[in-house]
């Protein structure tokens, strides 16, 4: 018979205020194979941790159940705690009080009887636990970065800083992603390209760093220390080991689409680098424009090119990386002004984004800098900015902040001044939100000093009149409607998730929010993990952030990343599935749901002889998720320290 | 086929030309607009700003008879007619103390509404009921020689935005469309022409008339087409006074977009009381031919 002590945690007021712990101490009492019960404040403090290792020595306790907060918090704590006391982990049990009833009711009665049941069923289930041990596994010491952008970049550079080789995968033919397109940045006005493209090449030239540019991470098995990803390397036409970037190819090419580097302001060629910094600086085909394959025609870049480095028939190629970590970097999409229909879907030619207008004022874009109305090449007057267009917008099911527009229309408004001194410029704002190292000085710089005129209110209306756009708005704090005909409109459009994310997150087994933005495990305190072991989070793909603050969530994920490389070796997890090989029938239904790849068919021989097939599960690449525990037709799987029989005893106290 | 229907005070007074021709285009696409017994005044934008739970249950009166009669839907051709009866509609839907209120009232007059009518605007219901594959059908005269600035107003889509978006409403251009008419890009289709502003607060209400004036024009517009009395009243009936206030010269036919149906089916233009409209809308007859 085990001797079970019961330890009930008020967790401050948080679960005392509502569950009468005292009487779930005394109702534990006299639960089977309880010896001693009692309950304490904060039972994870010192204090509260000292109470069961004294209550183990005095009552000779050998299975230990505390109902406090959810086991996701604080299981470890209290298995660490056990340890000491030289008893199994896993004789350890975790009734969830807090978020499961404390937290989701006022009624203390009916609380206090649920936390009675929970109570009893854990401790149902510690008087039926095993001792569980976990194995050593390796941790290959090599990691992923999906996503070239400056977080991937930089997460990239820190771990291959630290001695450890990195992956680094990017979608598109260069790295760079957003911060390449912009021109100048906040708050202290340096050429974004003149900071990113000596990281860029930087990253090239590190012998730690493979980066696989025109290339998309395809699949990825495997757990913490051991994936194993799948990068299909799409086909770009040239053969890079040849090609010395002159330039000839896409000087002669006669096809023009419009550029995505420049956001549809400028264009490029069917064979093209996206920006003459681009990194690797050797150009791809776009084979959905190109003629050579839409009409199989042309064929001049391959003519003009003095290194012969065209390859038409080239393939994709799909290679396979061990990794053991991997840190997503896959950055934001722009939010789509055209679901503005007050602003007439965007339509006018005048109306442009505020990324568009990054490729417009800067010196390498399709203007060389010059900025000028898109409709007739005017210099304008009057320009508008419009912010928080798709953020803080219920009704776009936009409602969030998007952080980073208050700073980039104030920035934007000073690069106008600068080219324009005698322009009109406004800017409509909802409210001003600069919270960040000389943030809010810096907006106060653009109003104060280089005379941007704020009005505080939305715009109604935007609609062509002449040659000019009419702006209709109110101005909510002289209480009085606005119309202003400008030259320029420029929307500050708010940064949403990737449109593939979830995708992504599928493929990981990671979280998203509702916005499908990258889920972290702990709001506030390991805001670069993921729910899944040994994935990170760097930038943007997680909730719109700015550059400082996305160059430190990737260091920040680096350095968890070269944390778990820093172990010698990983300690698999003990929770997971067994087969009972000597009832097993050979069906297999387990290994049809087993997400990891855990379960194999292996052939055992017979007391007679015979041969027959059972499932095996590898104990290394389980993760105790118990699919296949409940797929099994016989019951004869059990998911350890969670076993059939436990569950049952669950049950049956939860019915009693 | 037959849709009970609700004309509203306008369109029995002022706006005559609109309740012709929509029983005349009804009559052509072979279905019957018949007339709700004993019905009265929506009370359009003004009583509910001011009474709010007597002036529902002042137009609750209409819903509830158009129940008693066993009507699914009643059809309005004015958009204030329309917005008012569906207010009235959602209040009784949403508000159980307010319907139990309004129901007081009716009981005076021995009824009782329980919300299972549909308020439906002429417009939505030519072009989502009876469609516009069978309105091609019926065009004889294609208006293919006029550019049509459609101009919805406020009250068909706002607030609620649920037979038409909102900002940008398209549903009188599908139909314009349909009838062969080139469709102006018209950014002020949606906006309000100031509706009783014009009597009250002329300055803001003429000003407004004038944008979507200019931009009618500006965008080559032949003429406008309105599916809203008071839309119709303010953007023909003060062209003058918005010419003298702002020194433009405007000079544009307004129709409600059941004269310009009428037209294209070939219905004769006294039918469809064209000559009652104030600017004269001779040039838009003339190009149909």
């Amino acid at each position: 018979m085990p001797r079970i002590g019961v330890f009930i945690c008020h967790c401050g007021i948080n679960i005392e205020k509502t569950v009468d712990t005292a009487k779930v101490a005394e109702a534990a009492r006299s639960f089977p194979g309880v010896v001693f019960a009692a309950d304490y404040k904060y039972m994870c403090s010192d204090p509260g941790q000292n109470m069961i290792l004294d209550a183990i020595r005095e009552y000779n306790l050998d299975r230990i159940v505390v109902g406090a907060c959810s086991p996701s918090l604080h299981e470890p704590t209290f298995q660490a705690c056990v340890a000491k006391a030289d008893l199994n982990p896993y004789f350890f049990e975790m009734a969830n009080l807090r978020e499961q009833v404390s937290w989701v009711t006022h009624d203390r009665e009916m609380a206090t009887e649920k936390a009675i049941q929970a109570v009893r069923m854990a401790v149902a289930k510690a008087g039926k636990s095993e001792p569980l041990a976990s194995q050593s596994l390796p941790i290959t010491k090599k990691a992923l970065v999906i996503g070239g952008g400056i977080s991937g970049i930089q997460a990239a550079l820190d771990i291959a800083e630290a001695g450890f080789p990195v992956i680094l995968v990017e979608r598109e033919p260069s790295i760079g992603g957003r911060m390449a397109q912009l021109d100048k940045t906040f708050p202290t006005l340096d050429c974004s390209a003149c900071i990113l493209t000596p990281k860029m090449v930087e990253a090239a030239r590190n012998p730690n760093i493979t980066i696989h540019t025109y290339a998309e991470v395809e699949n990825v098995a495997g757990f913490i220390g051991n994936f194993e990803v799948t990068i299909r390397k799409k086909a770009r036409s040239i053969d890079m080991s040849k090609c010395t970037g002159c330039g000839v190819c896409y000087e002669k090419c006669p096809v023009k689409v419009p550029n995505k580097f420049e956001e549809g302001t400028g264009e490029r060629k069917a064979i093209y680098v996206p920006f003459p910094q681009a990194v690797p600086n050797k150009p791809v085909i776009d084979r959905e424009v190109c003629l050579h394959f839409t009409k199989g025609k042309c064929g001049i870049c391959a003519k003009m090119c003095p290194a012969e480095a065209v390859v038409y028939n080239q393939e994709d190629e799909v290679i396979t990386e061990k990794v053991g970590a991997i840190i997503v970097a896959t950055g934001f999409d722009l939010f789509d002004t055209k679901r503005y229909e007050e602003y007439a879907g965007g339509a006018h030619p005048d109306m442009i984004t505020s990324l568009q207008f990054e490729r417009l004022i800067n010196a390498s874009g399709p203007t060389q800098g010059k900025l000028r109305r898109p409709s007739d090449g005017k210099e304008p007057e009057t320009i508008v900015f419009i912010q928080c267009v798709g953020s803080r917008d219920d009704k776009m099911g936009r409602p969030y902040c998007s952080r980073i527009c208050c700073m980039y229309t104030a920035k934007q408004t000073i690069l106008v001044r600068e080219k324009f001194p005698n322009a009109r410029i406004f800017v409509f704002f909802m409210d001003i939100r600069t919270a960040g190292k000389n943030y809010e000085e810096f907006c106060r710089r653009a109003i104060e000093d280089y005379n941007a005129e704020y009005i505080r209110g939305r715009v109604s209306k935007i609609y062509p009149s002449g040659d000019k756009l009419i702006v209709e708005g109110s101005d909510t704090i002289l209480g009085r409607p606005v119309e202003i005909a400008a030259d320029l409109v420029v929307l500050a459009a708010g940064a949403e998730a990737r449109a593939d994310a979830k995708d992504l997150a599928r493929m990981l087994g990671i979280q998203t929010d509702q916005y499908n933005f990258f889920s972290e495990a702990h709001a506030k305190l390991r805001p670069v993990e993921t729910m899944t072991g040994g994935i990170f989070l760097a930038g943007a793909c997680q909730f719109p952030r700015d550059i400082p603050d996305c160059v430190a969530s990737a260091s920040a994920s680096a350095a968890k990343a070269l944390a778990l490389f820093g172990k010698p070796e990983l300690a698999s997890l003990p929770t997971v599935a067994k087969v009972d090989e000597s009832r097993c029938s050979g069906c297999m239904a387990c290994l049809s749901v087993c997400p990891y790849s855990a379960v194999t068919m292996e052939e055992v021989k017979n007391k007679s002889g015979g041969i027959r097939e059972v499932a095996r599960v590898n104990p290394g690449v389980c993760q105790g998720c118990g699919a296949c525990a409940a797929a099994c037709n016989a019951g004869v799987i059990d998911l350890l320290g969670y076993t059939n029989e436990q569950i049952a005893c669950q049950v049956d106290a939860a019915l009693l | 086929m037959k849709y009970l229907y609700y004309p509203g005070c306008s369109p029995e007074t002022s706006a005559l030309p609109y309740d012709m021709s929509a029983r005349e285009v009804a009559k052509a696409l072979g279905f019957e607009l018949e007339e709700l017994e004993d019905w009265n005044c929506c009370g359009a934008t003004s009583y509910i700003s001011f009474k709010d739970l007597l002036a529902s249950a002042v137009t609750a009166r209409n819903l509830a008879i158009a129940e008693k009669a066993g009507a699914e839907n009643i059809v309005a051709i004015c958009s204030a007619c329309y917005l008012g009866l569906v207010k009235a509609n959602n209040i009784t839907a949403k508000d159980p103390e307010w319907k139990e209120k309004i129901n007081k009232a009716l009981g005076a007059a021995g009824l009782e509404y329980h919300g299972t009518v549909k308020v439906r605007h002429f417009l939505e219901v030519i072009v989502k009921d009876i469609g516009l594959d069978a309105v091609r059908e019926k065009v004889t005269k294609p208006l293919t020689n006029i550019t049509v600035a459609s101009y919805s107003g406020c009250q068909l889509s706002r607030p609620y935005g649920d037979i038409d978006d909102e900002e940008f409403p398209e549903m009188m251009d599908e139909l314009m469309g349909a009838l062969g008419a080139k469709v102006a890009h018209f950014p002020q289709k949606g906006k309000c022409c100031g509706g009783m502003l014009m009597s009250t607060v002329p300055d803001v209400a003429l000003k407004l008339n004038k944008n979507i004036l200019l931009c009618a024009e500006e965008n080559g517009a032949d003429c406008i087409s309105t599916c809203c009395p008071l839309c119709q009243m303010n953007l023909e009936g003060y062209q003058g006074t918005i010419n003298n206030k702002f020194g433009t010269r405007f000079n544009v036919p307004v129709l409600y977009f059941t004269q310009l149906m009428g037209l294209a089916f070939g219905i004769p233009a006294e039918k469809l009381g064209i000559s009652r409209n104030l600017a004269s809308c001779r040039p838009v007859v003339v190009k149909v031919g």
